[in-house]
């Protein structure tokens, strides 16, 4: 088991540093950099002034070097200017420059300065990933019961009415991308002028102009039904469909199984073959699919977060890639890798939990 | 168990069928499975449904359970269950006889069992169920239910998963589920066939057992005749839907009256069949489709007594047979027929003479390590030792059977032997060449296509996507026959006809062919390089009985005409008596004995031997049999217990003074005539062995 443990972290970080590799390389060619300049300094620099703002702010030298600065394994680059002061990639990160160490990088536990939001990239990404985990918690909540709930419905019948409602429900679920269901629900429900409120409005059975917020930023703050509401409802209908299929299709082949025909000539009810017999062997292929969803969801994170305002990892997400973040976009890189190897790993341990037919004696 | 059913008199039958009717129902047409089926199962009694696969023997056992999923439907006729009409119930009146007094054993145990629920939990559904028991009441019926189908140490057993156990376990549970809340009656659809014919005759003991001590009712289905007769009382005979005939056991085994019956017995290679005296005899031509079935008798287009006119003219009714009691047949002819008649003498062969050495093994060994687990676990491995010290000689034109059950070795034997793994150590001489270290894709051309394989599954080993023509010029192709594609073409069809297969196959797709004509073109395969060396690796057992002997016949006239070695690989002894010239009998990667096929099926015997022959049911009244049932499981080869493998469960353990089976491995010795047997039993205990089958006097 320890060495399992091992081996998935190891994988971990040489996943972590091809795609960080990849990242980097991508946001500092040279038209990038120029555009983090131009956001940065005032868009209307002159070439000679970028490329002197460039050599000032340390992002001249090799692109490997200034990796290898970031990673920490070289020292950070340092710079007098003629007025004595000293700059620095680790002065600018710890205050002073006595304070500042040789090298400052993610092997020291520097995670870096997010030039978008003018703070320390940690700072931003762990109060941006408090947010997101909040959503994501209440979409799995939501979808989670609901995938298993139409899937078991759907699949312990095979091809009766039930199955086939259920079916198109869910195949229209997730063949709707969450910008369009995202769109269409806030038209529905969070418009004055359109949709269910003005209707809800006139009839007096609700007091606010509108039935639920479009605009989720209060939910930073707390939480409400009616500022929660839409971006859950957007992103877990969208992963909903999917897993509901997963379900359904695990399910139907459980039914037709040997075991649920010995099941059915003991005696033992519809009822209790489905909750007894079928059920937890019908949960082994969804579980891993679930596990598979949560950093697949982070897609449409950003998306719904972007769409709701809503200011989380996704939304910090796209303000870093809109902005050239370079160390921001670094950090967001790792933590969707680790996000995608942990939930792995929880899909691993469970599915030996739940078949223990691969259990180790 | 249900109180509101009404009183039932005793003397009436428990489960009567009359006249029962199933179709199933395509988008395309109705394809009845079942016509006019009639059978009564008295208390205590059991009744024995034999036939071949699609005969609908397994339809009339769900029609009893009333479960024949969404497309079957009972068209007519009616189940009386102690009385109740079954056809009639509503799915909560079946929910509660189903379990609690009709209950159903089926063939493959695994797969009937619930992976992800302990057996424990199984078992105590049963009464929790039907008799509302408390669940601390009904694990303790569980266990002593346990008990009494003699699997040791329950209480581990009832906290096991299924796939904790083995085949024979878990079946023994299957029957102790079956058996918990007392059923009244009991029907068994193949409980034998996924299980080791050692490990079934445990099992048949055991429900003969358990029906005497419950006085529990049995419907048996199976396609063996000889186990019939171990369990059954009496016997329906069935053939293409329809009940051909019934009777007790005894007449129908004896006095059969339906040609159809008559022909199921010919084709199975009981003692006395040879093969070159007393050919076994197929029966001609093909099971009929349910939706082409031909009118009049169903059998008519493949019996040797039709009349044209007669046969066909009408439906045939089941009619009586005077002077037998409840003895029926589905036959207006069974009057006419002289039963007495000898059989038609076949072809008889001179038995083929055997000629030089063409495969040699010398002390082969086959160890597999395997890791311990690569996920959760690494470091140690263990090692399987799968194969032990094999040697032996095979000679051109002689067959040369290999017997065990499974586990024993002898299809890593086999792989070893055609170079798809290599031997461990030893020496194996292909001509007179070796070959134990050459890998398959390392042999020349002409050593591939001499050392050929025919497969035990005829449904996996052909391509789906390829004609049979095309598979076999492929297999031409890659020996290098022939100059041409249109020598090959020639050659392909040549080989066609070598195997009795109609030329205009050669553009078939394998799914239209049957399982037997399959097995054919695995043959025709095999034989394409002009293969010196054949290894049949159980290539008949997938068929049913008329089509084995068919295909038997087939590998015995190719043998005669070219001379080939043939390895038959096989756990069936009926069979291996049938076609081989010698016999090496395994056990856990050990030969235990080597001999002629008379010296092995008589005494002196290896301890293992007497018990595998001893297993084989034999479908014969006048042949008794000395029933001796192995304890216990096969031993694991990865943990052989110390000094004789076979130790374990030997019954002749303690007649060897000082207890060294346990210490040390005995010798492979010679026991008279090249009769080799790896036994420490002395000389004279040997000797006084008693045969395991004799002939009653008539």
């Amino acid at each position: 088991m320890l060495l399992f443990l091992f081996r998935r972290i190891g994988l971990m970080l040489v996943t972590a540093l091809c795609l960080t590799i990849i990242v980097f390389a991508l946001t500092n060619m040279p038209a990038k950099l120029e555009t983090l300049a131009k956001t940065q300094a005032g868009s209307r620099m002159t070439d000679a002034e970028v490329d002197r703002w460039l050599e000032r702010n340390g992002y001249a030298s090799p692109m490997l070097v200034r990796y290898g600065e970031w990673l920490g394994v070289l020292p950070g680059w340092v710079r007098t200017e003629d007025n004595g002061t000293v700059t620095g990639r680790c002065v600018a990160l710890r205050g002073t420059a006595e304070a500042a160490g040789e090298r400052c990088g993610i092997l020291q536990g520097d995670w870096g300065f997010s030039t978008r939001f003018r703070a320390g990239v940690a700072e931003v990404l762990t109060a941006r990933l408090g947010a997101t985990g909040l959503l994501m918690l209440w979409v799995l909540a939501v979808m989670v019961p609901m995938a298993l709930i139409v899937g078991i419905l759907a699949g312990m019948r095979e091809g009766s009415r039930t199955d086939r409602a259920l079916s198109t429900f869910a195949i229209a679920s997730t063949a709707t991308p969450e910008y369009v269901s995202g769109v269409l629900l806030i038209a529905l429900l969070a418009s004055s002028t359109v949709g269910l409120s003005p209707l809800l409005v006139s009839w007096g059975w609700i007091d606010g102009p509108v039935l639920f917020q479009g605009n989720a930023r209060s939910a930073l703050d707390d939480i409400t039904f009616s500022n929660f509401t839409l971006p859950v409802l957007t992103i877990a209908l969208y992963g909903m469909g999917y897993v509901a299929r997963i379900t359904r299709a695990s399910m139907t082949e459980v039914m037709t199984q040997q075991y649920i025909r010995t099941a059915r000539l003991k005696g033992v009810s519809f009822g209790k073959i489905v909750v007894r017999h079928a059920l937890r062997n019908a949960l082994i292929a969804p579980f891993t699919v679930i596990m598979l969803q949560i950093p697949w969801l982070l897609n449409g994170v950003v998306i719904s977060e972007v769409l709701f305002s809503y200011p989380g990892f996704g939304w910090t997400l796209y303000e870093a890639a809109i902005n050239n973040d370079i160390e921001l976009l670094l950090a967001s890189s790792v933590v969707a890798v680790v996000v995608v190897l942990v939930t792995q790993l929880i899909s691993d341990v469970g599915y030996v939990y739940l078949n223990p037919r691969i259990r180790i004696s | 168990m249900t109180e509101n059913a009404p009183a039932w008199d005793e003397t009436q039958p428990i489960l009567e069928i009359e006249n029962l009717s199933i179709s199933f129902f395509t988008r395309l047409r109705e394809i009845p499975a079942v016509m006019d089926f009639s059978c009564r199962v008295m208390k205590g009694e059991a009744m024995g449904l034999v036939g071949e696969s699609g005969c609908g023997k397994s339809t009339v056992a769900l029609a009893v359970m009333r479960d024949l999923g969404v497309n079957g439907r009972i068209v007519g006729g009616k189940i009386r269950f102690k009385g109740r009409d079954l056809t009639a119930m509503s799915q909560e009146e079946l929910r509660q006889i189903r379990g609690s007094e009709i209950a159903m054993i089926y063939q493959e145990p695994m797969a009937s069992l619930n992976p992800a629920m302990k057996i424990g939990d199984q078992l105590a559904e049963v009464p929790m169920i039907h008799q509302k028991m408390p669940k601390s009441q009904a694990r303790a019926l569980a266990r002593q239910l346990v008990a009494d189908v003699r699997l040791p140490d329950p209480d581990r057993i009832l906290d096991a998963y299924p796939h904790q156990l083995s085949g024979g376990q878990q079946q023994r549970i299957v029957i102790a589920m079956a058996l918990m809340s007392k059923p009244a009656l009991l029907i068994l659809d193949e409980p034998t066939t996924a299980l080791d014919v050692t490990v079934e005759a445990g099992i048949v003991d055991l429900v003969n057992d358990l029906a005497a001590k419950y006085g529990t009712s049995m419907l048996f289905i199976s396609h063996n005749l000889g186990l019939v007769m171990e369990v059954c009382d009496r016997i329906t005979v069935m053939y293409s839907g329809e009940a051909v005939e019934t009777g007790n056991i005894t007449d129908v085994f004896d006095k059969m009256r339906h040609p159809y019956t008559q022909a199921l017995f010919r084709s199975i290679p009981l003692p006395g069949a040879d093969k070159t005296s007393r050919p076994l005899k197929a029966i001609p031509g093909n099971f009929p489709l349910p939706h082409e079935r031909p009118r009049g008798c169903n059998f008519g287009p493949r019996c040797d007594y039709f009349v044209k006119g007669r046969c066909d003219a009408q439906e045939i009714p089941m009619l009586p047979v005077a002077g037998d009691t409840r003895h029926d047949s589905r036959c207006i002819r069974f009057d006419e027929i002289d039963w007495n008649a000898p059989i038609a003498a076949g072809v008889q062969h001179d038995s083929s003479h055997i000629g030089e050495v063409v495969l040699s093994m010398e002390n082969v060994r086959k160890y597999y390590e395997v890791a311990a687990s690569s996920l959760f676990k690494g470091g140690d491995t263990k090692v399987v030792k799968a194969n032990e010290t094999l040697s032996f000689d095979a000679r051109e034109g002689e067959t040369l059977a290999i017997v065990g059950e499974s586990g024993c070795g002898k299809s890593t034997f086999a792989k070893v032997l055609m170079g798809l793994e290599t031997a461990t150590d030893g020496q194996i001489m292909l001509f007179d060449e070796n070959v134990q270290s050459t890998p398959i894709q390392h042999r020349n051309t002409d050593t591939v296509s001499s050392l050929q394989m025919v497969f035990q599954n005829p449904f996996d080993t052909l391509n789906p996507s390829m004609t049979v023509g095309r598979q076999i010029v492929r297999a031409l192709e890659i020996f290098g026959v022939g100059a041409s594609d249109a020598e090959r073409q020639q050659r392909m069809l040549e080989l066609l006809d070598l195997v009795k297969l109609p030329r205009e196959f050669a553009n078939r797709m394998p799914r239209q062919l049957s399982g037997g004509q399959k097995q054919r073109v695995g043959i025709a395969r095999a034989f394409a390089g002009n293969a010196k060396v054949v290894i049949a690796d159980e290539p008949v057992s997938a068929l049913d009985v008329s089509v084995q002997a068919a295909v038997t016949e087939l590998l015995m006239d190719i043998q005669r005409k070219n001379r080939t070695t043939l390895l038959f690989i096989s756990h069936d002894l009926s069979i291996v008596r049938y076609l081989s010239d010698r016999v090496l009998v395994m056990y856990l990667g050990h030969v235990v004995e080597l001999g002629t096929t008379d010296q092995v099926f008589a005494p002196p015997y290896h301890p293992y031997t007497e018990a595998l022959l001893s297993a084989v049911p034999i479908a014969d009244t006048r042949i008794e049999k000395k029933r001796i049932v192995l304890e216990g499981d096969i031993p694991s080869a990865v943990n052989p217990p110390p000094g004789c493998p076979f130790q374990t469960r030997c019954r002749w353990k303690s007649q060897v003074p000082g207890g060294i089976c346990e210490t040390e491995m005995p010798p492979l010795r010679d026991v008279g005539g090249g009769h080799q047997v790896k036994c420490h039993l002395s000389a004279e205990i040997l000797a006084g062995m008693e045969p395991v089958f004799t002939v009653a006097a008539e």
